[in-house]
C-alpha cells in the first residue's frame, strides 16, 4: 500500500546504450590477471623444482649402506711382534683395513689366497673403517683375539652402487663398480648383511677427503659458535641502539646521519663485511683466521642493521598513552622504557632478532673470505680454533667431483633448510601469536 | 511503514508544492540492506530518486546514508566483506542484475568524493581520463571539446585553461574538488553520487561548490550525503534522512526542514544529536 | 693467562659489588632520612665503577699491545737487502707471527731446549699440527721466542692493572653509598653513554669499512697504478707468488664490471616484470585464502640462501640447458653451463620475493581513495592499476628497482657458482662472464699474502663494489622515503 503510494511517479526510460568497448576492455582485464597469475606461478614453480630437485637428490645421503662382518680382532694382525703392553701406539698403527678385509673375504666364501678376487675387494668396506676398528681396540683392548659382529661402511661406489644410482646398462669398464662387486653386493642384501642404515655420520664427522665418512659434525659446531656470538652481541647492541634512537634521541644532524647510516648497512652486500672482517680483525687485530669467533663478528655487524630496524618498529609500535601513564605515576624516563615500553615490544624484537639470525646462518659469502673454507677434521673447541659453518660447507662439496659429495651436499643443503626452517616458523608463529592490535 | 504513510498522507494534503508533474523516478531502492561480514549496517531502506534534481542523504555520522550512495553505483561491490540486499534500479533495471556491468553502470552513475582525489596527473589529464578508457573521444580535437566543456560546466574553466598540464594535485582543494566533479561529467554520467563532496573545503569554495551543485541539476540526476543540514535545505529539493542505518523519513526539503513528521528528524534539525 | 680469565675475575668482582651494595643500601632504607633511589640502582651504580672502567683497560690494553708487538718485532727483524732470501718485511713479520703462535704449542720442557735451526725444530711443531712455511729462518727462533715472553708479561700487567682498577672502582662505589646519594641518576646516565655507544656502532662499521678498504686499496694503488685498474680491459692477475711484489699481472677492472652488470641485467630482466606482477595481484586481485597461501610461500623463497640458488644453478640448471642447447642445436651446445644467462635467471628468481615485498609496500601505500575515484569513474580494476595505481607508484618503484639492483651488483654466491671465472667481455649472454664479486672470493680464498697486489686488489675491487651501491642505495632510499611522505 505505501509501495503503490511511492510508486505512482512514473520511472524513467533509459537512454539509448553508449558503446564503451566492454568486450575489449573486459578481455584487456582478463589478460592482465593472468599475467599476475603466471608471475605468481613462476615463483612458486620454481620453488618447487629447486626444493624437488634438492630433495630428490639429497634424501638419500640420510642412510649409508653399511655391512655387517664377523670381525676377527686377530692378534697377528694387529699386533704381530707383541708388543703392545710396552708400545701403545701400535694399536693405533695397526693395520684395521686387513681385518675387515679378511673378514669380508671369509663371508663372501672367498680363500684368502686367490689374489685376484681379494684384489676386487678393494674399495668394497670404506677405508673410514680403519678410524671405527682402532678406536674399539683402543678403548678395550681385551678385544683381541674376540670375534665380533660389526656394522661397517660400505665404500662410497658400493654405497652409490646399492641406492641404485649407478647405471648397470653401461660397459663394465666405464663404472666404478664392477659386475663381480654387485654380485657380491646382492649375495650381502640376500643374507640381510648389507642394508641402509640411517647416516648419523653425516652429522658427527668433520671433513675428510672420503664421501662416506665426510660429515657437517664441524660446520654445525661452528654455525653454532656464530649464531651465539651473533645472539650475545647482536641483540643487546642492536636493542640499545634502537632504544636510543627510538625513545631517547632528539632529531639532530648526527641522529639523521645515524639513521641513514643504519638503512643504508642492510643494503650493503655481504662481501662487503667479509673484507671488513679479514681486513680489522683478522689483518689488524691480529685474530686467527677460520675463527667462529671472526665469523660471529662479521656477521654481528651484518645482522645488527636488521635487528635494529625490526626493534625501531617493535617500540614505535607500542602506544604513547602507555609512556605517558608510565611517566604520569613519576617513574623516570630510564624505567619508563625499560619497565613497560620495552617488555611490550619484546616479541617484535625477538622476531626481527630470529629472522637476523637466519639470515646470518644462510651466509656464505664474508665466511668465504675470513678464511672459513678450511678442511678442518677435529670439532673446534672453543672458538678461536679453525671452524667451518653449515652454508660453507656446503659450498665445498660442491666444489668435489665425485657424485657422492653431491649427495651429502644435498643432504646438507636440505639439514640447512630446516634449520631455517625451524626459525622462520617461530618467527612467524611468535608474530602471530603476540600480535597485538593497539 | 508508518512514517511512510504518514509522510505520503502530509504530501497529499500539502498538494503537490514539490511533486511537479514531469518528475520521474530515476534511481530507486527497494528493501536495500548492506551487511560488512555478520554486521548489518544498512536496514530495508525504501527511497526513490527522481530526474533532474538534487536528493540529499542526511543524518548522524554512522547512520548509514554513506554506504546507502554506494550502493547506488556499487562501490561497495570494492569492498571485499560488504554485501547487499534488496532491489536497486536504475531507469527500472535492477544494477545488482547479473547481466548489468558494473564497469557500465559507474560509467551512468558517477561519483565524486568526500575528500578531492585527483590522480597524481595533469589537470587535462584527469579530465580526459573517463572519457579515454571509455572510448568517449573518436579523436584528440574531441577529447580537447570534452575536457573543455567539462571544466565549463564544473566552472573550472577559467582558472584551470592556461595551466592543463600542470598537475591537478597543485590546485585548491575546493578547485581539486570541481576538478573531481569535471572528472566526473566527462564521462557524460546520467547520476552523480557525491560523497559529503564539501567536508574538506573552506566557506568560500564550499559556497563554488554548492552553486555549481544547483546548475548542474539541469542535466543530471544528483545525489548528495552532507552532515550539513544547512547545505542540504540550499542544495536539495528532495532530503532523506538516515538514523542507525534506517530511513527514518523522506520527502520535499522544504517540508523536511519546516515540518517534519518524525521526532527523530525533528531532533536532528534542532541540532539535539548529529 | 689469557686475558678472558681476568675478564671472568673483573665481571665477578662487579657482581660482588651490586651484592655488597645492594645489601648496605637496603640496610640504610630504616634510617631517618628517605633514599634518594632505591637499593639496587646502588648495587648498580657499584658494579659500574667496578666492571666498566675495568672492561674498557682490558679493551684498550689488548689491542695496544698487539698492536706494540707488530712494532716490537718489526724492529728486531733484520733489513732487508736485495737479496736477502725472504721479499718482503712483512712476510717476515707474518712467518715470526705464524712461528710463535706454532711455538705456544710446545709444552715447557720442548721450549727449554729449543733447537737453534727450523730445519730441527720443524718436525717438533708439525707433530702439534702447525704448519709453516718452510723458508721461515733461522734468526726468526730467537725473535718469536722472544715476544712470546713479551707478549705474556704484556698480558700479565695488563691483566693485574684491570684487577686493581674493578676492586678500587668496587671500594669507591660501595663507600660511596649513602641515602642521598643520586645513583639512579648516575646509573641511568651511564645507561644512556651506553644506549648511545650502541648507537654509534653502525657509523663505526661504515667507518671501518671505509677505512680499512681505503688503506689497502691504496696500498693498492701504490704498486698498480690507478688508471690501470679503472681503465684497464685485461684481466690476468697471475698467480700470487709468496712474498712476489711484481706488478706483471694485468687488474683491468672493465671485464669485471660489465660481467657485473650484464647478469645484474639480466637478473632485473626476470625479476622486475615478475616481482612486479606478483605484487600487483597480491594487493589488488588475490582473494584472502591466496594471500594465506602465496605470502609465506614468497617469504619462504625470500628466506633460502642465495648458495641454495648457486647450487641449483650449477648442479641443475646449468647442466639443463646445456644439454638442452645441444638437442637443439644437434651437436655442441650453445649454452655454456656456467653463462651469464643461468646465473643471471637464477639471480632474478632469488630477487623476485625482494621485488615483490618492496613493491607490495609501496603500492599499498597507494591511497584508497585514488583506486576508488578511478574505480567510480567506470574503469576496471586493470585499467585502474595501469593507469593510476603504477603512475601514482612509480617513484617508489623505481626506489625498489634501484635497490634490488644494488642486491643483484653485490650479490656473490650465485655469481660464483653458476657465472664462471673467466674475465671475458662477451655480448652473449650463454657464454661466461666472471663478476666482481667473483673474483674478491677468488683473490681472498685459499693462502693469501698481504702484501701482494694480487689480495690488495679485492680491496679495491671491494671499495669500487661498496662505492656502486652505495650510491644506489642512497638515492633508492631518499627516492622510496620521499614517496612514503607524500602520502603520509
Amino acid at each position: 500500500m505505501t509501495d503503490a503510494a511511492i510508486g505512482s511517479l512514473p520511472i524513467a526510460s533509459a537512454p539509448p546504450r553508449r558503446d564503451i568497448g566492454l568486450r575489449r576492455r573486459y578481455a584487456a582485464e582478463r589478460r592482465f590477471r593472468w599475467y599476475g597469475l603466471a608471475a605468481i606461478s613462476v615463483g612458486l614453480i620454481f620453488l618447487v623444482v629447486m626444493l624437488a630437485s634438492i630433495i630428490g637428490k639429497g634424501y638419500t645421503s640420510f642412510l649409508q649402506t653399511s655391512i655387517l662382518l664377523p670381525i676377527t680382532f686377530d692378534a697377528q694382525v694387529i699386533d704381530p711382534q707383541d708388543r703392545r703392553d710396552t708400545d701403545p701406539s701400535v694399536l693405533v698403527k695397526a693395520n684395521y683395513p686387513q681385518l675387515a678385509r679378511d673378514a669380508l673375504a671369509q663371508k663372501l666364501g672367498i680363500a684368502l689366497d686367490d689374489k685376484p678376487q681379494i684384489a676386487a675387494l678393494r674399495g668394497f668396506v670404506s677405508d673410514g673403517v680403519r678410524t671405527q676398528l682402532r678406536d674399539m681396540v683402543v678403548a678395550d683392548p681385551s678385544l683381541i683375539g674376540t670375534t665380533r659382529d660389526v656394522w661397517v661402511l660400505a665404500g662410497a661406489n658400493l654405497d652409490s652402487a646399492f641406492k641404485g644410482q649407478i647405471d648397470l646398462e653401461v660397459a663394465e669398464g666405464n663404472r666404478k663398480v664392477s659386475d663381480r662387486q654387485i654380485g657380491w653386493m646382492d649375495q650381502l642384501r640376500a643374507e640381510g648383511a648389507m642394508a641402509g642404515k640411517f647416516n648419523t655420520g653425516l652429522f658427527t664427522y668433520g671433513a675428510s677427503s672420503r664421501p662416506e665418512t665426510s660429515g657437517m659434525g664441524v660446520a654445525i659446531i661452528g654455525s653454532l659458535y656464530m649464531m651465539a656470538i651473533v645472539l650475545l652481541l647482536a641483540l643487546p647492541i642492536g636493542v640499545a641502539a634502537s632504544i636510543y634512537l627510538e625513545e631517547f634521541a632528539k632529531k639532530t644532524r648526527l641522529t639523521d646521519i645515524i639513521e641513514v647510516n643504519i638503512n643504508n648497512l642492510a643494503a650493503v652486500p655481504s662481501i662487503v663485511f667479509g673484507l671488513l672482517g679479514l681486513a680489522v680483525f683478522i689483518n689488524f687485530l691480529g685474530l686467527p683466521r677460520s675463527a667462529a669467533l671472526v665469523g660471529g663478528l662479521v656477521l654481528t655487524l651484518m645482522t645488527l642493521p636488521t635487528i635494529i630496524i625490526a626493534t625501531r618498529a617493535a617500540l614505535a609500535a607500542v602506544p604513547p598513552s602507555i609512556r605517558s601513564a608510565a611517566l604520569g605515576l613519576g617513574a623516570s624516563k630510564t624505567q619508563t622504557v625499560f619497565q613497560h615500553v620495552l617488555p611490550l615490544a619484546t616479541p617484535g624484537i625477538l622476531t626481527g632478532t630470529i629472522i637476523g639470525l637466519a639470515r646470518a646462518l644462510g651466509e656464505t659469502a664474508p665466511l668465504l673470505l675470513i678464511g672459513m673454507v678450511a678442511f678442518v677434521a677435529d670439532y673446534p673447541k672453543t672458538p678461536l680454533d679453525p671452524a667451518t659453518a653449515l652454508p660453507v660447507q656446503i659450498y665445498m662439496w660442491a666444489n668435489e667431483a665425485e657424485r657422492a659429495f653431491v649427495e651429502r651436499m644435498s643432504g646438507a643443503i636440505i639439514i640447512l633448510l630446516v634449520f631455517l626452517m625451524a626459525m622462520n616458523i617461530t618467527a612467524i608463529v611468535l608474530r602471530r601469536r603476540f600480535e597485538r592490535r593497539w | 511503514m508508518n512514517i511512510m504513510s504518514q509522510e505520503k498522507l502530509e504530501e497529499a494534503v500539502s498538494g503537490g508544492m514539490t511533486a511537479k508533474p514531469n518528475e520521474v523516478i530515476k534511481m530507486q531502492g527497494r528493501k536495500v540492506g548492506v551487511f560488512y561480514g555478520d554486521k548489518q549496517a544498512l536496514f530495508d531502506v525504501d527511497l526513490d530518486v527522481r530526474q533532474n534534481q538534487v536528493t540529499a542523504l542526511i543524518g548522524p555520522s554512522g547512520c548509514g546514508k554513506s554506504t546507502f550512495l554506494r550502493c547506488l553505483n556499487r562501490m561497495n561491490d570494492t569492498i571485499d566483506s560488504a554485501r547487499v540486499t534488496g532491489k536497486i534500479t536504475l531507469d527500472g533495471e535492477d544494477v545488482y542484475d547479473p547481466k548489468i556491468d558494473v564497469v557500465e553502470l559507474r560509467a551512468r552513475v558517477g561519483m565524486v568524493f568526500q575528500k578531492p582525489n585527483p590522480f597524481p596527473k595533469s589537470i587535462y589529464e584527469n579530465v580526459a581520463y573517463g572519457p579515454k578508457i571509455h572510448g568517449l573521444a573518436k579523436n584528440k580535437a574531441e577529447l580537447d571539446q570534452i575536457v573543455e566543456s567539462s571544466l565549463k560546466k564544473a566552472a573550472l574553466w577559467n582558472e584551470a585553461k592556461d595551466r592543463l598540464n600542470e598537475p591537478g594535485t597543485g590546485l585548491s582543494g575546493g578547485q581539486q574538488q570541481r576538478l573531481c566533479i569535471a572528472r566526473a561529467i566527462a564521462v557524460s554520467p546520467e547520476v552523480i553520487l557525491m560523497d559529503e563532496p564539501c567536508s574538506a573545503l573552506d566557506p568560500i569554495a564550499t559556497a563554488k561548490v554548492e552553486e555549481l551543485i544547483d546548475e548542474l541539476k539541469q542535466n543530471y540526476t544528483i545525489v548528495i550525503v552532507t552532515h550539513s543540514m544547512q547545505q542540504a535545505a540550499r542544495v536539495s529539493q528532495r532530503t532523506a534522512m538516515f538514523h542507525l542505518g534506517y530511513l527514518v523519513e523522506e520527502g520535499a526539503t522544504d517540508k523536511m526542514f519546516t515540518n517534519p513528521d518524525d521526532k527523530r528528524t525533528q531532533d536532528y534539525i534542532t541540532g539535539r544529536f548529529g | 693467562m689469557p686475558m678472558i680469565y681476568f675478564l671472568a675475575i673483573v665481571l665477578a668482582i662487579g657482581v660482588a659489588a651490586y651484592i655488597i651494595g645492594r645489601g648496605r643500601a637496603a640496610a640504610q632504607t630504616g634510617g631517618a632520612q628517605k633514599q634518594h633511589s632505591r637499593p639496587h640502582y646502588h648495587g648498580w651504580w657499584a658494579f659500574m665503577l667496578a666492571a666498566l672502567p675495568a672492561l674498557l683497560l682490558i679493551i684498550v690494553w689488548s689491542v695496544g699491545s698487539s698492536l706494540y708487538m707488530e712494532r716490537h718485532v718489526e724492529a728486531q727483524l733484520p733489513e732487508q737487502t736485495a737479496d736477502s732470501p725472504i721479499a718482503s718485511r712483512s712476510l717476515a713479520l707474518g712467518m715470526v707471527k705464524s712461528l710463535a703462535n706454532a711455538l705456544r704449542r710446545l709444552d715447557a720442557q720442548a721450549l727449554d731446549n729449543l733447537p737453534a735451526t727450523f730445519a730441527e725444530l720443524q718436525p717438533a711443531l708439525a707433530a702439534k699440527g702447525a704448519a709453516l712455511a718452510p723458508d721461515t729462518q733461522d734468526y726468526m727462533i730467537p725473535i718469536a721466542t722472544e715476544a712470546n715472553s713479551t707478549s705474556d708479561t704484556l698480558r700479565l700487567t695488563g691483566g693485574v692493572l684491570a684487577l686493581a682498577l674493578a676492586l678500587g672502582g668496587a671500594a669507591l662505589g660501595i663507600r660511596s653509598i649513602q641515602p642521598r646519594a643520586r645513583a639512579r641518576n648516575n646509573v641511568e646516565r651511564v645507561v644512556l653513554w651506553g644506549l648511545l655507544g650502541s648507537s654509534m656502532i653502525a657509523i663505526l662499521t661504515t667507518v671501518g669499512i671505509v677505512l680499512s678498504m681505503l688503506f689497502e686499496t691504496f696500498h693498492f694503488f701504490s704498486v698498480v697504478p690507478p688508471a690501470g685498474f679503472f681503465f684497464g680491459t685485461v684481466w690476468d692477475p697471475r698467480f700470487a707468488a709468496a712474498g712476489a711484489t711484481d706488478s706483471a699481472g694485468q687488474f683491468g677492472l672493465i671485464p669485471l664490471l660489465a660481467g657485473t652488470l650484464y647478469i645484474a641485467l639480466v637478473a632485473l630482466l626476470v625479476a622486475v616484470p615478475v616481482g612486479l606482477m606478483s605484487a600487483v595481484y597480491m594487493a589488488e586481485y588475490a582473494s584472502r585464502s591466496v594471500r594465506s597461501v602465496v605470502k609465506p610461500a614468497l617469504e619462504l623463497l625470500a628466506g633460502i640462501p642465495t648458495i641454495v640458488y648457486g647450487i641449483f644453478a650449477l648442479v641443475t640448471l646449468g647442466p639443463f640447458l646445456r644439454d638442452l642447447s645441444a638437442a637443439l642445436a644437434g651437436g655442441s651446445p650453445f649454452i655454456q653451463a656456467q653463462s651469464i644467462f643461468t646465473a643471471g635467471f637464477v639471480m632474478g628468481i632469488m630477487l623476485i620475493p625482494v621485488v615483490s615485498s618492496l613493491s607490495d609496500d609501496i603500492i599499498t601505500a597507494v591511497p584508497r581513495a585514488m583506486r576508488d575515484g578511478s574505480l567510480g569513474l567506470g574503469a576496471t580494476r586493470s585499467e585502474t592499476i595501469k593507469r593510476v595505481i603504477l603512475p601514482a607508484a612509480l617513484p617508489g618503484i623505481v626506489g625498489a628497482i634501484l635497490l634490488t639492483a644494488s642486491r643483484a651488483i653485490g650479490e656473490t654466491m650465485i655469481v660464483v657458482l653458476a657465472a664462471g671465472v673467466a674475465a671475458n667481455l662477451t655480448l652473449n649472454p650463454f657464454e661466461a662472464m666472471t663478476t666482481i664479486t667473483v673474483k674478491i672470493v677468488n683473490q681472498l680464498t685459499g693462502d693469501l699474502e698481504f702484501n701482494s697486489p694480487q689480495t690488495l686488489v679485492a680491496f679495491a675491487l671491494g671499495i669500487t663494489l661498496f662505492a656502486v651501491t652505495l650510491v644506489m642505495n642512497i638515492v633508492a632510499l631518499y627516492i622510496v622515503r620521499k614517496y612514503r611522505e607524500q602520502y603520509e
